[in-house]
């Protein structure tokens, strides 16, 4: 399987008035053609900032991509102009956005923001881009959709407008579609329907996801493969199966063992991970997740393990064996 | 239809005196006007319907539903934050829609309310100490400033926080950490009953375990009874005694917890169940999905007859008839709908 998506030790670092924040601190990962990639964090960990790093669109300041390559069809994104980057922007690579709410522009029609990618990158005219427009809202369950074109986002509920947008999204058959937690301001009904759909879509069309969020279920429904991240860094990466059934970073067992499940027998407590998320402009040295670790020894407080392999395509970046509580060799 | 109205059973708390709270057929109307001079009543958003229930002393009775089924309106209308446009509140034996304000603020020294929002219910410009001591003074339950200062600590303690932040501001302290401030000003006043509005929806996955846990903790310590209101059914299991679910400002489906996950009967309870994914992909391959089409109706609009008609797999044309009423259809456990097994017996 072709690797679609490369990306190679990608930093992300917010100049602020506390501190450096290092948002994105040393990722490397892959996405190959077709695959569902699950980036799994909570917030702080930096999924959101790789996402928009990818496409270039981090504000420049106070934020600023300090380093790594994100190679996409041959081209190092960070390195090409303007111009490209452009082209490439709800082309290839597509974004759907966390807030339906926000993410719409409030003062133009769904029709207009709809066919303005179509406009731009297949160069259709207008009334080319109107019919186009109607099918695709016709696509993600839209009813009514040539009269709705001249509706304004706030005629329509938080689940239809995070589905115009997954039309935006699609509309232009992207190779890799970037989810950022597409669901999480919707009802959990609303959220089956949309993730559906996006599921079906991107199986018809071959597209790649990178499917963004802190939901553990919604990851382990829909994801082939699964990233964790946490305070900047990428911290486990298996297939979705290897890593529910066998997952070897604290972080990730701790998050695990403390959501309560549907399907298993009630709990009598549930087993929180101790302590707060990090300060990330105050970074212990070493692990950023030492502080919180039932399993630290004391290597994790002098240097940050890098990614040890585990299993098949199955790393984890931990000093220790979590099953057998031994360090791991270097 | 001959039966009583099938509420919860209200024969039952006349006679059971562990019922902490019922509620009585409440409704809670909004009304939408229109004109500019003169405001005319045009319609009114039903937010809740007419629900009826009880809650035991030491009890957590879960109140599901998405976005706008009224459940938040709920529990508000019965710590009278809202006044009920219809309906009986039976706390302890009294109606509380019918309390004069004095008495009724007396009362409030026994129903406490944890809020969803941990960053919008703490006043900002309030140390800590103070959100957390308020409720002593204005209730007159210390008598000097070292009675005050000792209460406070010990509430910290007792929610985990550290007595040294009380002189702290709220925007000092992280989202878990605000949580657990409004779970001490809860406390403060040593309640019977707390409603606990989506205490955890809006903190990260790992700081949601040690709330629940000190949630349980202290019901346990200081016998609280618990309306907890969340559209999180994994919580909302793990935590509940018993469970009701909500929609459009009706209640559908009520049962002991297990009972209802294991066996639900509405399909709305079904779908919103089967909508739940569950973090393992072994058992999420082999699970049946149930995905409800369309969007939830508006409550200005509801649909006639039964209100989940519109997006219900196995609706029949005799839905859109009546309005189905909660029947029990086995020990414990009250549905409405005319499709439910044991419903027409």
């Amino acid at each position: 399987m072709a690797n679609l998506l490369s990306v190679k030790d990608l930093r992300t670092h917010f100049f602020t008035q506390d501190g450096v924040v290092k948002a994105v601190d040393g990722v490397s990962f892959d996405v190959q053609e077709g695959e569902t990639l699950g980036l799994v964090g909570e917030s702080g960990s930096g999924k959101s900032v790789t996402a928009l790093t990818i496409l270039r669109l981090i504000p420049q300041p106070p934020g600023k991509i300090v380093g790594g390559e994100v190679n996409f069809q041959g081209v190092d994104l960070l390195k090409v102009d303007e111009e490209t980057i452009r082209k490439i922007r709800g082309a290839k690579i597509a974004m759907i956005f966390q807030e339906p709410m926000t993410s719409l522009n409030p003062v133009l029609t769904i029709g207009r923001q709809v066919t303005e990618a179509l406009e731009l990158h297949m160069k259709m005219n207008k009334s080319e881009s109107r019919k186009r427009a109607a099918e695709l809202l016709q696509m993600v369950g839209i009813p009514d959709p040539l009269r709705r074109l001249d509706d304004y986002p706030h005629q329509f509920s938080g689940g239809m407008r995070q589905r115009v947008m997954i039309a935006m999204g699609l509309s232009c058959n992207p190779k890799l579609l970037l989810a950022d937690e597409p669901t999480t301001a919707l009802d959990v009904t609303i959220q089956a329907q949309v993730l559906e759909l996006v599921k079906k879509l991107s199986d018809e069309l071959g597209t790649s996801v990178i499917l963004i969020t802190h939901n553990l279920g919604v990851v382990a429904r829909y994801a082939d493969r699964v990233n964790v991240m946490y305070a900047g860094k990428l911290i486990e990466t298996a297939s979705a199966k290897d890593l529910y059934a066998d997952p070897r970073h604290p972080y990730t067992l701790g998050l695990l063992a403390s959501v309560p499940r549907l399907d298993e027998p009630r709990k009598v407590k549930l087993v929180p991970i101790e302590g707060s998320p990090p300060d990330l402009t105050h970074l212990p040295k070493g692990c950023p997740f030492r502080p919180r670790c039932r399993f630290a020894v004391d290597r994790c407080a002098e240097e940050h393990p890098p990614l040890m392999p585990m299993g098949e395509r199955h790393f984890a970046a931990c000093w220790v064996d979590v099953r057998s509580r031994k360090p791991l060799p270097a | 239809m001959q039966q009583t109205t099938a509420t919860q059973p209200a024969a039952q708390s006349k006679s059971d005196n562990s019922v902490l709270l019922e509620v009585k057929h409440l409704k809670m109307y909004f009304p939408v006007t229109s004109g500019i001079i003169v405001q005319k009543k045009v319609a009114d958003v039903k937010a809740v319907d007419d629900v009826s229930f009880f809650i035991r002393k030491g009890e957590t009775l879960g109140l599901v539903g998405e976005s706008g089924c009224g459940k938040t309106t709920t529990g508000r209308a019965i710590l009278q934050l809202y006044k009920p446009s219809a309906g009986e509140i039976m706390f302890e034996g009294r109606d509380l829609c019918k309390l004069s304000g004095g008495d009724m603020r007396a009362m409030r020294r026994k129903m406490q309310i944890i809020f969803q929002d941990p960053y919008g219910s703490l006043n900002p410009r309030m140390t800590c100490g103070s959100i957390i001591g308020e409720p002593l003074i204005v209730h007159h339950l210390v008598k000097n400033r070292k009675e005050y200062q000792e209460q406070v600590a010990e509430l910290l303690r007792i929610v985990g926080l550290n007595p040294y932040m009380a002189d702290r501001y709220p925007h000092e302290f992280s989202g878990g950490q605000r949580q657990r401030i409004g779970i001490a000003r809860a406390l403060a006043v040593k309640p019977n009953f707390i409603v606990c509005d989506e205490p955890v929806s809006a903190l990260d996955v790992s700081i949601q375990a040690q709330v629940i846990n000190l949630l349980e903790e202290l019901q346990e310590e200081f016998h609280l009874t618990y309306l907890f209101i969340a559209h999180d059914l994994s919580v909302v299991r793990h935590i509940s005694d018993r469970v009701a679910v909500m929609y459009l400002g009706k209640i559908v489906e009520i049962a002991n917890r297990d009972e209802l996950y294991e066996n639900p009967l509405h399909p709305y309870t079904k779908a919103l169940l089967s909508a739940v994914p569950i973090p393992d992909p072994v058992v999420e391959a082999k699970r049946e999905r149930i995905i409800l089409t369309g969007d939830v109706p508006s409550p200005l609009r509801p649909p006639p007859g039964c209100n989940f008609h519109t997006r219900c797999p196995i609706a029949i044309p005799e839905c859109k008839d009546l309005v189905p009423q909660l029947r029990e259809v086995s020990k414990d456990h009250w549905v409405a709908c005319i499709r439910a097994p044991g419903y027409n017996a």
